[in-house]
């Protein structure tokens, strides 16, 4: 029987044996992930989530996969991909040989030069054992400094402030949300950290952290110093490429994969925040995304591909956030506009749209209180798929719908 | 479905293709009309977590959750696929001297 051996259970590996399986696959289905537990949904750790949220937040309860014939293998690594032989090596000794490969291996978080990963004051986010640490540590006397002023840091800045933990933000570069999200938005979202009660300083630049007891503390080279009951090292992921390059693959700021998600080895894919892929929306620049949806739809896609089904990867990529009660989302890549225009949907909350100098829509930014900015988003999303050049004077005036401007 | 006939609102606050969200003795709901001018109520939140549908964009007989594009067709209830599993609830809808009511 044919079998497919999915790398990695988190949301793109989880998804890809679902789509197998959704799609019609009858093979085998192995699925291997190195956490104890089954395939969870990471967004929420960081999120402050109410009494009524699962947690951990399953993909799929439990059962679903022997339920759908997918072998769930948990708590195990995998050492070691032989492309010639088409096996997989586990950490437990034993060898599983497959017909198609899909590599998942996302991403980690990326560690803070010096600190060893087993600090107990100072951490990282991305399982949910990580999660559980930190959570321990929200409450009211305590104090939690954030190093990096990305999405985790200000999702995590603004869980613990509701959670009545005292926070203090640092970030290297002069403002939060340098990588991708425009100035404007940026500060929106600054301005309601402040306002909640967050110490951000950017511009500041760390000279040393060590634990020293119950505390960690933090030099600054303006001499300052910080203590804290924990830090939270939030400064960007690595993707998770060992095992692919061990293998031969081509890494290329990720495994190196086509618009079909196949590397450099014939019938092993990669799909996820551990890939790079050309985006051909934006004349096939190759560009590796860490969210939720690529993850998602990646998975999907991989496992139409593995069934030979031909699909190339089309989306624009989509990024949310939550922090206390707005939301942040993002359509598209913004890079190579040159014109930002403003639509304001009251209440404060407002979408830019981001054009090329030929009036083409790249991006969308939009951030409001609740789901307010979804819609539009949704709408720019679809837009800029179909590669639009949407009237200006209708893009700003929130009286024009958009959808009208998607039959143009 | 011998439930009670409850008034939502006039045929033209909702546009066509579009949605509103209708709150009634703590429970919030749905209401569409179609592009052929059918009206349909379903429960209000996603079933994936807990948002409110009426923020997310309707096209055609879909409705897609605003925060992570759960999508559903709002004539049946039927989840659409990943990241929802769990079908929505619907309940009868009729149009009457211009209202749109709705049976729960």
């Amino acid at each position: 029987m044919t079998h497919f051996v999915i790398v990695g259970a988190g949301e793109c590996g989880a998804r890809a044996a679902f789509a197998l399986r959704e799609k019609g696959f009858d093979g085998e289905i192995t699925l291997i992930g190195s956490e104890s537990l089954a395939p969870y949904e990471r967004p929420p750790l960081s999120k402050a989530v109410d009494g009524g949220t699962a947690w951990p937040k399953f993909i799929a309860e439990p059962e679903r996969y022997a339920a759908s014939g997918i072998r769930l293998l948990t708590g195990v690594t995998v050492e070691d991909v032989d492309p010639e032989a088409k096996a997989v090596t586990l950490s437990d000794g034993s060898s599983i040989t497959y017909d198609r490969l899909l590599l998942a291996t996302g991403a980690r978080a990326r560690a803070f030069p010096g600190i060893a990963e087993s600090s107990k004051h100072i951490r990282a986010l991305r399982t949910h054992a990580d999660a559980e640490a930190l959570r321990n540590a929200m409450m009211p006397g305590k104090h939690i400094v954030i190093i990096g002023g990305g999405f985790i840091g200000l999702e995590l800045a603004a869980t613990a402030r509701v959670l009545g933990t005292e926070v203090t933000v640092l970030e290297g570069l002069e403002r939060v949300l340098k990588r991708g999200v425009p100035e404007e938005v940026a500060g929106a979202i600054c301005e309601r950290h402040l306002l909640e009660g967050v110490d951000i300083r950017c511009g500041v630049a760390i000279t040393a952290m060590a634990e020293e007891g119950s505390k960690a503390i933090i030099h600054l080279a303006d001499s300052d110093t910080i203590s804290a009951d924990l830090v939270l090292v939030g400064i960007g992921a690595t993707p998770n490429t060992e095992l692919a390059a061990r293998a031969g693959l081509q890494i290329d700021n990720g495994i190196a994969v086509d618009e079909f998600l196949r590397s450099s080895a014939p019938d092993v894919y990669a799909a996820g925040d551990c890939c790079s892929f050309p985006l051909a929306i934006y004349g096939g620049r190759r560009v590796r995304l860490e969210s939720w949806r690529n993850a998602q739809e990646q998975g999907a896609l991989a496992a139409a591909n593995m069934m030979g089904l031909g699909e190339a990867v089309s989306a624009v990529p989509w990024f949310w956030s939550d922090q206390y009660d707005v939301t942040l989302q993002i359509a598209g890549l913004a890079e190579g506009a040159v014109q930002h225009l403003r639509r304001d949907l009251g209440d404060g909350a407002f979408i830019l749209f981001h054009l090329d100098q030929a009036g083409r829509l790249l991006a969308a930014s939009g951030i409001g209180r609740g789901n307010v900015v979804a819609r539009d988003i949704r709408l720019a999303e679809m837009l800029i798929a179909a590669r639009a050049h949407p009237d200006p004077a209708a893009l700003v005036a929130s009286s024009v719908k958009l959808k009208s401007l998607l039959a143009a | 479905m011998s439930g009670n006939w409850i008034e939502v609102c006039a045929v033209e606050d909702i546009d066509e293709e579009d949605v509103m969200r209708f709150d009634h003795q703590g429970r919030t709901f749905a209401v569409y009309r179609s592009p052929d001018d059918e009206f349909f109520a379903t429960d209000g939140l996603c079933t994936h977590e807990q948002v409110h549908l009426a923020d997310g964009l309707v096209m055609d007989e879909i409705i897609e959750c605003p925060k992570h594009n759960g999508r559903f067709n709002y004539k049946t209830g039927q989840a659409k696929g990943a990241p929802v599993c769990v079908n929505l609830a619907t309940y009868p809808v009729k149009v009457e001297d211009g209202a749109v009511f709705i049976s729960i």
